[in-house]
């Protein structure tokens, strides 16, 4: 099962549901890694959903795809990466109609990020749903230098830009899609902490 | 001019120092010998001559230097000043409530004229006299936000409203105790509150947002809030904390009084006119412990307080490694002696500390966990 039960967390942390087939002209489908499943749990709910969908997928190296194809939805596209499929995004994020559904599957991350681009482009919170599936890895903003570290699993971790040891917070910025890291051992420099899994 | 403005430094030699006056008017936010979270709210309509309440916007000794600091670390970091663009109408907003409210109650200091929508707007311990027209941000050298937030001490919220909540959309955030607003811009009232330890639970955010809401036109309100800072550093941000976190550790029993300083927020909050936003500006006022002493009451009071400080609160606050040093050297003002209510020092009144007691207590005060 690719669903993680987050612990109860402070008001800034984002909370995620279970996507649920909704009424709509066309939807939006935008998944990473184990959030193909979300989508395929969708449309078993809903086929009819599936003729009018554009699933935009990262496989971040599991093997869904396949299935994603199988499920005859209008358009399909798998990429190598989240910001190579940015420009597509953004193409159909400014050429939505009124009445479109948005889903979001998949990592904090690419949820966080492509939750950002839908409501630039103006897309109402209430249309748009969010599942978190697969890795708990972070997003994480180190308040230092800015720079952003994709994919943390430890805390503390290193930061990937200025390279100072950053604790994981779980306070949460929208607009950053981002954790805020923090200097773990700026009181003791050199007493950083070993790093311990994420909710291990 | 009425006022003397020091030449002092809160970064690198540390100048930074109040005057007598500046130590009989700081603002001592505990009205009793205990501390707890509550919705202190009151009006902020004047207060005693002479206090940093009689005001709307307090001007004082430190003016100059704190701006001189602030310009320091925009150059360094512009997102220390961010409006989001649905906001310059607030700006302009608070930019209004500034220039009027100073040039009103410091007329020897500031001067505003205004001639319809041309403005000369007169900054004399700045330097400044500039003729703008107002709501033509093309007129100005700033946005109208950055533009009067860099002549006016203490940081500044401008929080939208909208769905019956409270969102943190601009800001000029430089003497902030360890928030970023480049991390917190957008959030909402509970989101940029989330970090803050038990509050939560007691309720006090929901009660804060209730009042805040309601806060009208013509009728601003203000709170007090504290925490504690080595060296009197304004810019506790968490973006330079990795360089000022380290001199947490300088403090030492010796320097213990004139390094450690009480920061105090005085918080205030007034409802803007075109747009219906909040201004929150957060003006920070700092003393050494070993002025803070000098009021025997104050020092009485913060011994008792400290003692009693939760261990989350010490923590959140980010002096529970120090606290033990702290009190080691308040302690030597806690005569044991009652305090007189409310927060003013009362200099005529409150006893001079009884240094018989004072002796006793003072060889061993390692057991902090003396009942009061």
């Amino acid at each position: 099962m690719s669903k993680f039960q987050f612990p109860d967390s402070i008001l800034s942390r984002p909370v995620y549901g279970t996507l649920a087939p909704r009424q709509g002209k066309s939807h939006l489908m935008i998944a990473d890694a184990e959030g193909a499943e979300a989508i395929l749990d969708l449309a078993a709910r809903d086929a009819g959903l599936m003729s009018n969908s554009h699933i935009i997928y990262i496989p971040k190296g599991t093997d869904f795809a396949p299935k994603l194809g199988a499920l005859s939805v209008a358009q399909l596209y798998v990429g190598p990466s989240y910001e190579a499929s940015l420009p597509r995004l953004r193409h159909v994020l400014a050429n939505a109609h009124q009445g479109l559904q948005v889903y979001l599957a998949g990592t904090e991350g690419l949820i966080g990020q492509a939750q950002n681009e839908a409501m630039r482009a103006g897309i109402s919170p209430t249309s748009i749903q969010t599942e978190h599936r697969g890795s708990v890895a972070r997003r994480m903003q180190c308040v230092h230098c800015k720079g952003i570290t994709e994919d943390v699993m430890h805390d503390p971790f290193q930061c990937a830009h200025c390279g100072l040891h950053l604790f994981v917070r779980d306070h949460y910025s929208r607009r950053q899609a981002a954790y805020q890291g923090v200097c773990v051992d700026a009181e003791d420099p050199g007493s950083a902490p070993d790093p311990v899994e994420l909710y291990s | 001019m009425t006022i003397q403005f020091n030449e002092e430094t809160f970064r690198d030699d540390y100048s930074f120092h109040n005057s007598a006056r500046a130590i009989k008017r700081f603002p001592f936010p505990f009205h009793e010998d205990s501390y707890m979270y509550s919705v202190n709210m009151e009006q902020h309509r004047g207060g005693p001559e002479g206090s940093v309440y009689e005001n709307r916007f307090d001007v004082d000794e430190h003016y100059l230097a704190e701006m001189r600091d602030r310009a320091m670390v925009l150059a360094d970091d512009p997102l220390r000043c961010q409006s989001l663009p649905h906001m310059t109408l607030a700006g302009w907003d608070l930019l209004e409530v500034i220039m009027v409210s100073k040039s009103e109650d410091y007329p020897d200091l500031f001067e505003l004229h205004r001639d319809g929508d041309r403005w000369r707007w007169i900054n004399k311990p700045m330097g400044i006299d500039d003729t703008f027209t107002f709501l033509d941000e093309t007129t100005l050298p700033y946005g109208p936000m950055e533009y009067i937030t860099r002549q006016a001490q203490g940081d500044f919220c401008i929080l939208d409203q909208r769905d019956e909540m409270l969102w943190m959309d601009a800001g000029m955030i430089t003497t902030q105790a360890d928030w970023s607003l480049d991390f917190d811009i957008g959030m909402n009232f509970f989101e940029w509150h989330a970090p803050v330890p038990l509050a939560h639970e007691l309720g006090i955010f929901t009660r804060a947002l209730k009042f805040l809401l309601n806060i009208p036109q013509g009728a601003p309100a203000r709170r007090l809030n504290w925490t504690m800072t080595v060296n009197p550093l304004l810019d506790t941000s968490p973006e330079n904390y990795h360089k000022w976190g380290i001199q947490k550790t300088s403090l030492t029993p010796e320097n213990v009084g004139s390094k450690q300083h009480l920061r105090v927020e005085l918080q205030t909050f007034f409802r803007l006119p075109r747009s219906n936003a909040l201004v929150f500006p957060i003006r920070c006022y700092l003393i050494a412990f070993q002025d803070l002493v000098s009021m025997p009451k104050w020092g009485r009071r913060m011994h008792r307080v400290l003692r009693e400080l939760p261990d989350e609160l010490a923590t959140y606050k980010g002096f529970i490694d120090n606290r033990p040093m702290m009190l080691d050297y308040l302690s030597k003002f806690d005569d044991g002696q009652p305090t007189s209510p409310g927060v003013w020092p009362d200099p005529e009144t409150e006893p001079p500390l009884n240094t018989e007691i004072r002796n006793h207590t003072d060889g061993n005060s390692v057991d902090h966990n003396r009942s009061a």
